[in-house]
């Protein structure tokens, strides 16, 4: 970039960052971006919880995973090496520009609808946290060795909700049914990998999340079933995260998130 | 129920009241030792405290909401993740109280219902908007300051479980009121427009500010017993002045003003403070604050919203009860 770019960029300082993408930055990025936007929508719940104990709990799970996402991104500026850190990458990218699976993004709804989507990603993360720890990635494996504490704790805390709420009342059934139904479709995305990812594969950098899939599959069917819930037969599944191409309501979350720094451009807080 | 199993062996004490066993009670308040749940106490101490700590418990709750509103926006995500975690500690706080009352003898569920009908009061605080990132600094700053000044004699309360509740909550505060001037240093050493927010922030919870200290000596209903009972230490107005005086320095530090010219230091040292308008503080004390109907609107709503959670939650523990049940009979 030259330096009269630079120049245009520092006086239109709420404009969005430029990032280099090279495959092992974009791949730290999808991972915090999911970690952010998750832990964000569980921060929406505190006060508003149905119990001050599940208060408590979702603001927990909320405060893992913003620090997950706060590693991955310091790493993420590390490796790009161009002055970006992780509020940069968290407040002045736009929609386009976030990486983060579509169900991360999906509203609270119910609280079904809240423990649904967290039970689906923990019982990915859970696994995917555990396979990272291998990686030849020092800071892949030390971030993956905390991450996977915390996302068995995510997977216990959420599955046992989706139990009760299964087997509680006719209500609850209801609403968790509805909830996987409407969720299902996004499960997919967590699987899929591109040409940059697969080298990052090849090279031992991160894991093949194909690898995990049975695996994952085996921890839902089993809760669903103790639930009395069922997985919806359809396998059509909704992608477009991984590369920018998000459902309508990130950029409300967005704009929420980032309305002081967009407010105030270059200030400190 | 939990509550009243703690006290079967002496449930008589709501009763005609023993003289003999109310003087040793307050001959213990005396020797300056701590009453347990299970001692014997006099009506009016247990109904005091049961007000006290759940009125307090209510203002833990109801405070998670005027932070809360700025968790979604917290201008980095250093700052959101010790916001959240303030708030959370907040819920903590208010879990904690319920407890402690409950230990006097009434449910959790009572004491909630009797916020939620309007019943009980929470601090009048709470019932003032946060309107801009600087008053979440403002709220960690003086009102979490405030908090502390009042909290802290209250480590020594006769009544032990509130006692050791205290202490704890209390280390969290002076830690959430560090975290409050970081945030005014911050806004303080930036642009000029955060230090306009600022300033505005001071000048709009100040004075709600020293009106947490409650009604001026020579009106405050409760002083009198409280203080024999040794649960409160210090009158209200003695910890409004510590809490000015503690505060003026820091706010010169700042390059703030306290939003009363009038406010002048006397012989001893002590700021002297202009007259509070105690008819705003009664007005929200009534109920016509900025905010009281949003903050029991949000509670409700989170309350109601959240019945067929609790309802789905009894209902499953009943089933896997019966069935263990039936499994063992088999």
């Amino acid at each position: 970039m030259t330096s009269s770019k630079w120049m245009q960029v520092d006086q239109m300082a709420v404009a969005n960052i430029e990032v280099s993408e090279t495959p092992l930055v974009l791949y730290a990025l999808r991972r915090a971006d999911d970690a952010l936007i998750l832990g964000h929508r569980l921060s929406e719940w505190c006060g508003h919880a149905p119990a001050m104990e599940e208060d408590m709990a979702l603001a927990n799970m909320g405060l893992d995973l913003l620090g997950q996402a706060r590693e991955l991104y310091t790493y993420a500026a590390k490796v790009e090496g161009r002055g970006n850190d992780e509020d940069k990458f968290a407040y002045l990218r736009d929609v386009r520009q976030y990486r983060n699976l579509l169900l991360v993004e999906q509203p609270n709804g119910d609280f079904a609808r809240t423990m649904v989507r967290q039970f689906f990603y923990a019982a990915f993360a859970d696994l995917y946290w555990r396979a990272m720890m291998a990686s030849s990635d020092p800071t892949f494996a030390a971030i993956a060795a905390k991450s996977e504490k915390e996302s068995a704790y995510h997977l216990r805390h959420s599955s046992e909700w989706i139990v009760r709420l299964g087997d509680g009342t006719e209500e609850s059934h209801r609403r968790a049914q509805n909830a996987i139904d409407d969720l299902w479709a996004y499960t997919g995305e967590m699987f899929a990998v591109d040409d940059g990812e697969r080298g990052l594969i090849d090279a031992g950098i991160a894991i093949d999340p194909a690898t995990l899939k049975s695996r994952w599959l085996k921890t839902i069917t089993g809760i669903v079933d103790e639930a009395t819930l069922a997985l919806p037969k359809s396998d059509w599944m909704q992608q477009g995260g991984r590369v920018g191409s998000h459902s309508e309501h990130l950029g409300h979350l967005l704009s929420e998130l980032q309305s002081l720094q967009r407010t105030f451009p270059g200030a400190t807080w | 129920m939990y509550t009243q199993a703690l006290n079967s062996s002496d449930g008589d004490d709501r009763g005609v009241e023993d003289v003999a066993r109310a003087s040793q009670f307050q001959a213990r308040i005396d020797a300056d030792e701590r009453i347990e749940p299970n001692d014997w106490m006099p009506a009016a101490y247990r109904k005091t405290l049961t007000r006290q700590i759940s009125q307090h418990a209510h203002s833990e709750i109801v405070g998670m909401l005027p932070e809360g509103n700025w968790i979604t926006r917290a201008p980095s995500l250093r700052r959101k993740a010790a916001l959240l975690a303030k708030v959370q500690d907040e819920c903590g706080h208010g879990l904690y109280l319920y407890a402690a009352a409950e230990t006097l003898g009434t449910s959790r569920e009572e004491l909630v219902d009797a916020m939620l009908s309007g019943k009980a009061k929470y601090s009048s605080i709470f019932n003032y908007p946060t309107l801009t990132w600087a008053d979440i600094g403002t709220i960690g700053w003086l009102v979490d300051g405030a908090a502390i000044m009042n909290q802290i004699p209250l480590c020594r309360c006769s009544y032990g479980p509130y006692a050791r509740a205290m202490i704890r909550v209390c280390k969290e505060e002076s830690f959430h009121q560090r975290q409050g001037f970081e945030i005014m240093v911050t806004l303080c050493r930036g642009t000029a427009e955060q230090k306009a927010m600022a300033q505005n922030a001071l000048d709009r919870w100040w004075w709600p500010v020293l009106m947490m200290f409650g009604p001026p000596d020579q009106v405050s209903q409760h002083s009198d017993t409280s203080t024999k009972w040794k649960i409160k230490r210090f009158s209200n107005d003695e910890l409004r002045q510590k809490f000015i005086d503690a505060t003026v320095p820091q706010a010169e530090f700042l390059g703030l003003t306290i939003p009363d010219p009038g406010m002048k230091q006397n012989e001893n040292g002590n700021w002297v403070h202009s007259p509070i308008d105690w008819d705003e503080f009664k007005q929200v004390l009534a109920g016509n604050g900025p905010c009281n109907r949003d903050r029991l609107a949000a509670r409700r709503k989170a309350h109601e919203e959240g019945a067929w959670v609790r309802e789905a939650a009894m209902a499953y523990a009943e089933k896997r009860k019966s069935r263990q049940l039936a499994q063992a009979a088999e």
